[in-house]
């Protein structure tokens, strides 16, 4: 091979090209995600004009900012709640939600219970880094206990979410946890989650070095990347209940397919049927 | 992917007696109404559950959200799905709605907010009528914007001035608000809604270049009103609540926000001529001008009438539209008339007229709870003759 050298990447034409560089800090798992999900999308062979990408705000909202498709960057909380407008004004559309930990599940929290109980025809992509990071690295839902952030300075006090038996209990059609690292997995889960119908959920857990890793012993963007591969353990097993994240390198740090239409019991309650009975297409 | 076919008439042709929510609802599906987003509240309750029923009828969607922050929301969405989009609430869920409002005002999205006002601050009295948020319709989200804003006074004005609020916020890429109040929204009189085509329609700005030669979703001509893609048409329009060029790209200019913010302004201020509605009765030869809007125009246009029956020269100026402010109609009269403003308000208008006046305005007020009657207004406009 003489020439390794293109001009082109292969996601460019998925991406606005124009407007990278992008704003997401060095370390930060975001743009990998963002890059994988539109793989996905691009091979699932779903009419790229019929897809929109709905964001929140936050470092993950900014998604809605790079990806070459409809796409709605919107109020604080909100995504879940105007992708159900986009949904129901035209089903037609494929409607993804991106946006992140504490969007979707502190200030936007009831959204997404309401969007599940509906079963909406959504996928609702969580890029879980612990924290608020755009905002300096306060604490969020998902900030594991004893954690350090800007806000609990001794050390985070209260519970934090488990996304992945929120998801199940609430019945969810789908609902994956990956993180920034497991690019080939996610992206089969995307896949998967693409073909599907109802409301779906991915979660990915992302370095965040600015925000979170660098008070948390988790160093650069790098080593919360070796984190992830020394203590992930997929096993089918483990119980949504049981997939809690404590982000402790005495812990295993539960990954995989949680729920799918061919998958249920497990602890977890039955995916969500839509008004037909239908699961999934 | 969901086939719906209408079964229904869409525009129910003919005389009815419907109370001012039901006719409010009869109006979104005469406009074309595709989606009604919306979370039960007294007063306006009745035009959600009327569009549940009838929306499914004649193929729009129908959904009741979790809160009035998912309402105004979701409204937000079906309209870049290409949908008119509405919904119906009271001052609660009216504050709750307000940071939504602002994306729409930024993002210029059109759709219709009614507010069937209520007694406020808080839950207030929640079953009786007020117009207490006229104000908040102005400057209820942050930052610098203009809306536009009706003030109906009977069921029959809820069906047209709800026709013509999608039509406004069609044409302008706003969103257009009905400031109706609990007397008009629950009196119940008759209702005449004309023939399909005879009602009058206008529609978004569209692009008229094929997707993919390089659109621009918020490049506005003289008229200062960028056409509209919507989503699925193949634009790949970016639309975001941040400061934007005119690719809807984010941008950290001042300069760019302080044109961007000018021109949203400028669309509905430069319009202001024709978008202030204002009905004008005796006041040819007036010397005592009765200012008012919505419900309590109904008792102003009483008390004017014994006034004229006792031998006083007195007016009604009643204010249909709200915002932009029908300041220029006040000033004119302000110079031949002395003027009182009755509202059930502590003084909204009445301060917002001021503004427009040399002199001092007479005020007839309530906080709401009842309707203003007549008997005040006529008190004041003989104190004044």
């Amino acid at each position: 091979m003489s020439e390794i050298v293109t001009t082109t990447h292969p996601t460019d034409p998925l991406l606005r090209a124009e407007r990278l560089p992008h704003i997401w800090c060095p370390g930060c798992g975001i743009g990998s995600v963002t890059a994988c999900y539109m793989s996905a999308l691009a091979e699932s062979g779903l009419p790229l004009d019929q897809c929109v990408v709905v964001s929140g705000i936050g470092c993950t909202g900014r998604v809605a900012g790079y990806v070459n498709l409809d796409s709605f960057h919107t109020t604080h909380g909100r995504a879940i709640a105007f992708a159900t407008g986009v949904k129901l004004a035209n089903p037609r559309l494929q409607v993804t939600v991106f946006s992140g930990d504490g969007d979707l599940f502190a200030i936007g929290g009831n959204h997404f219970l309401h969007a599940v109980r509906r079963n909406t025809d959504l996928l609702v992509v969580c890029v879980n880094n612990f924290n608020y990071a755009m905002t300096g690295g306060q604490a969020g839902p998902t900030t594991p206990r004893h954690s350090f952030t800007t806000t609990t300075p001794r050390g985070a006090t209260d519970q934090p979410f488990n996304l992945q038996h929120l998801a199940a209990a609430l019945g969810v059609v789908y609902s994956a946890r990956w993180t920034a690292l497991h690019l080939r997995q996610l992206k089969t889960s995307f896949s998967q989650a693409l073909q599907l119908h109802g409301f779906r959920f991915v979660e990915v857990l992302s370095p965040c070095p600015v925000g979170f890793g660098k008070a948390n012993d988790l160093g650069e963007g790098i080593e919360e990347m070796e984190f992830y591969r020394a203590q992930g353990v997929v096993d089918r097993r483990i119980s949504p209940a049981e997939a809690l994240i404590e982000m402790s390198k005495s812990t295993p740090l539960p990954l995989g397919v949680f729920v799918d239409p061919e998958r249920q019991g497990n602890g977890q309650a039955g995916p969500a049927k839509g008004a037909d009975g239908v699961v999934g297409r | 992917m969901t086939v719906r076919q209408a079964h229904q008439e869409r525009v129910r042709t003919g005389d009815h007696f419907i109370n001012g929510d039901v006719a409010c609802a009869e109006g979104a599906l005469a406009a074309g109404c595709g989606l009604f987003a919306g979370y039960p509240i007294t007063p306006s309750t009745e035009i959600a559950e009327h569009l549940a029923r009838r929306l499914p009828e004649v193929g729009g969607t129908f959904v009741q959200m979790e809160d009035e922050l998912g309402s105004m929301a979701a409204v937000l969405g079906a309209s870049w799905a290409g949908a008119r989009a509405m919904t119906a609430t009271s001052g609660p869920g009216f504050s709750l709605m307000q940071e939504n409002i602002g994306w729409g005002v930024l993002t210029e999205t059109p759709c219709v907010v009614v507010d069937v006002q209520r007694p406020g601050p808080s839950t207030g009295l929640p079953t009786q009528t007020s117009q207490s948020d006229v104000m908040q319709a102005k400057w209820g989200s942050h930052g610098d914007y203009e809306p536009v804003a009706y003030a109906p006074a009977s069921p029959q004005e809820m069906f047209d001035l709800t026709v013509l609020a999608f039509n406004t916020a069609d044409r302008l890429r706003i969103p257009v608000f009905i400031m109706a109040d609990e007397a008009v929204g629950h009196i119940t009189e008759r209702v005449r809604i004309p023939a399909a085509e005879a009602l009058p329609s206008s529609s978004r700005p569209r692009p008229t270049d094929a997707p993919g030669n390089g659109f621009l979703p918020f490049k506005a001509g003289p008229g200062l009103v960028p056409p509209m893609a919507h989503a699925g048409e193949g634009y790949h329009i970016h639309i975001t609540g941040l400061t934007h060029t005119e690719r809807g790209y984010p941008t950290n200019s001042a300069e760019v926000h302080d044109r961007l913010v000018r021109r949203l302004s400028d669309k509905v201020l430069r319009r202001a001529d024709e978008l202030t509605l204002v009905e004008r009765v005796w006041l040819d030869d007036a010397q005592v001008a009765v200012v008012a809007y919505g419900g309590t125009a109904r008792s102003a246009r009483q008390a004017v009438r014994i006034a004229r029956e006792r031998g006083v020269r007195a007016g009604l100026l009643r204010l249909i539209t709200l915002w932009p402010f029908p300041g220029a109609a006040i000033a004119q009269l302000g110079l031949q008339t002395r003027l009182v403003v009755a509202e059930s308000n502590l003084g909204q208008v009445a301060r917002e007229a001021e503004r427009y006046t040399a002199g001092q305005v007479y005020r007839v007020t309530h906080a709401g709870g009842h309707l203003l009657p007549p008997e005040p207004i006529l008190e004041a406009i003989l104190e004044r003759a």
